[in-house]
């Protein structure tokens, strides 16, 4: 078993809207599928969504608004899962429900210091 | 109450109550000393008794002869008796005039404080939860090694090896460190919801002993809660939790002594004053930020005690599974999570999450899948039933599993 991170990037003009029923929907299924890794006993970490605000620092203490200015696809959020090869990983990335918002699923597999 | 039901009674709460007071006096290296003279005392109250009859009041009749055991015990071992009075800080004392103080309050303290001592990180779950038994409840050795399905001579070795371990660690009867305690109180609850458990699903036909064990689990649970330093919304959680399972005490074990499944319990049964009660601890519990798994064990509890199938019934029940889950894995958890799935999101979605499962040696698990495919595929749910009842092991599972395959319409038999 190895510990991999799952990036979920998305294009921020994609950040779901509509009527609190809608957005609950949206939660459900973001809740339905990490309850499914976490019933698989494959959920290392739930991992957060982070905000939709940031800041990069630069050389030379050059500070800027968000990461936004040169691509327009931002992290929503991450999770930690563990499988047994890049391949179980890949196929439970799968099934996430970002497909379906227009974002994607980048897998990374975590070397522990 | 009969002179032959209220000695056992009195001796289980009262043994506890008189060991958990000197036990404290005495500090926890010499709890058996403690033991000792609790069970002396009922020696001689069962003889006395049974000559002379009851005395008018039992309890102070035994807290006099206690004290009066433990007062000689002192005399005649004046370097123990030195040692503790040291160590009590009563140095300055006279022998007899120790304390041994068995008011309610401090009969309730030593027992919360001996609740932390026994329920220690450093033994094992299975010491604790027998330890507890013996001291917390005043179970016989022969009581305990029925409720684990074991026998005395092992049950005696495990609690001597924990007493032993706990003497190792020096663990001191008292409350542990305010910045401490919700750590320390964990192992606690933890140990009450596996005795509460051992009672609720024990393979053990002694139904009376199985209620027992739970109402003592609750006993133990409602002192903390009813102890400013220990009421915590974990606490209320777990009390909720019990208070729910055991509104259906009567309705899910029949006269044979058989389990009767949720879907089949006469709900006339059902306890509403423990549902009340288990809804007052639950909002209780909803103070603060702080979900436990207890909190979500008894969100899920509450929902069972209407057995009306609605849609938001179901996607409450596994939102909390989903919740659950993520906090701590456990294969009965996922099992319960994929049935409400079923529920919730049908049963084709439900499939598709159970066969990732694979857990090949749980009885339950094909259960399920049969249970899934019946109506789906009626030829794979009888295949995974059969499958079911290869690895089931009590004769209730098996009676179970072959009424759900006799209940399936097959090809052949059309």
């Amino acid at each position: 078993m190895k510990d991999f991170l799952l990036v979920y990037r998305n294009d921020f003009k994609n950040q779901p809207t509509g009527s609190p029923e809608e957005l609950q929907a949206v939660t459900k299924k973001w809740m339905d599928w990490i309850g499914g890794i976490a019933a698989q006993n494959k959920l290392t970490n739930q991992g957060n969504r982070l905000g939709s605000e940031g800041k990069v620092v630069r050389p030379n203490n050059v500070v800027t608004d968000g990461p936004y200015t040169e691509i327009k696809e931002l992290i929503g959020g991450y999770s930690i899962i563990n499988a047994e090869s890049y391949d179980e990983a890949v196929e439970i990335a799968k099934g996430c429900p970002i497909f379906e918002f227009g974002g994607n699923v980048e897998v990374r597999d975590i070397n522990p210091m | 109450m009969e002179q032959q039901e209220l000695i056992p009674h009195l001796f289980r709460t009262e043994f506890s109550k008189i060991t958990a007071v000197l036990g404290k006096l005495f500090g926890f290296e010499h709890i058996e000393i403690a033991e000792d003279i609790a069970s002396d005392t009922f020696l001689l109250a069962s003889e006395t008794w049974s000559i002379k009859g009851l005395p008018e009041n039992p309890v102070a009749w035994l807290y006099t002869i206690a004290k009066n055991k433990a007062r000689d015990y002192l005399r005649r071992n004046k370097l123990f008796a030195e040692k503790i009075t040291t160590e009590i800080r009563y140095s300055n004392t006279e022998l007899h005039e120790i304390d041994i103080d068995l008011s309610d309050n401090n009969i309730i303290d030593s027992q919360l404080q001996m609740m932390f001592a026994i329920c220690h990180p450093s033994i094992p779950a299975e010491a604790q939860i027998g330890l507890s038994l013996r001291i917390l409840c005043g179970f016989g050795i022969e009581e305990i090694a029925n409720a684990f399905l074991s026998n005395k001579e092992t049950i005696n070795k495990r609690l001597t090896r924990a007493k032993g371990k706990l003497r190792e660690e020096n663990v001191k009867i008292a409350f542990p460190v305010s910045a401490e305690i919700d750590k320390r109180l964990e192992t606690v609850l933890t140990t009450l919801y596996l005795l509460f458990n051992e009672g609720y699903y024990s393979l053990s036909q002694n139904t009376s002993l199985r209620k027992e064990l739970c109402l003592e689990a609750m006993r133990l649970n409602y002192l903390l809660a009813a102890n400013e330093a220990t009421n915590k919304p974990m606490v209320n959680a777990l009390l909720a939790l019990m208070c729910f399972h055991a509104s259906r005490f009567e309705a899910r074990i029949n006269q044979h002594g058989e389990q009767v499944l949720y879907d089949d319990q006469d709900i006339n049964l059902w306890d509403n004053e423990l549902i009340k009660r288990g809804k007052y601890y639950l909002n209780a519990a909803a103070e603060g930020n702080e979900v436990s798994k207890y909190h979500l064990e008894a969100g899920i509890a509450w929902w069972h005690t209407n057995r009306n199938d609605t849609a938001e019934k179901w996607e409450g029940i596994l939102q909390l599974y989903n919740k659950l889950l993520i906090i701590e894995y456990s294969p009965m958890a996922a099992l319960n999570r994929t049935y409400a799935l079923a529920k919730a999101n049908g049963k084709p979605a439900a499939i598709a999450e159970a066969e990732k499962l694979k857990l090949v040696d749980n009885h339950l698990y094909y259960s399920l899948l049969g249970y899934l495919y019946t109506d789906v595929d009626n030829e794979k749910a009888v295949e995974h039933l059969k499958k079911a009842l290869e690895l089931a092991k009590s004769e209730t599972d098996k009676a179970t599993i072959e009424k759900n395959i006799n209940k399936i319409p097959t090809k052949t038999k059309i």
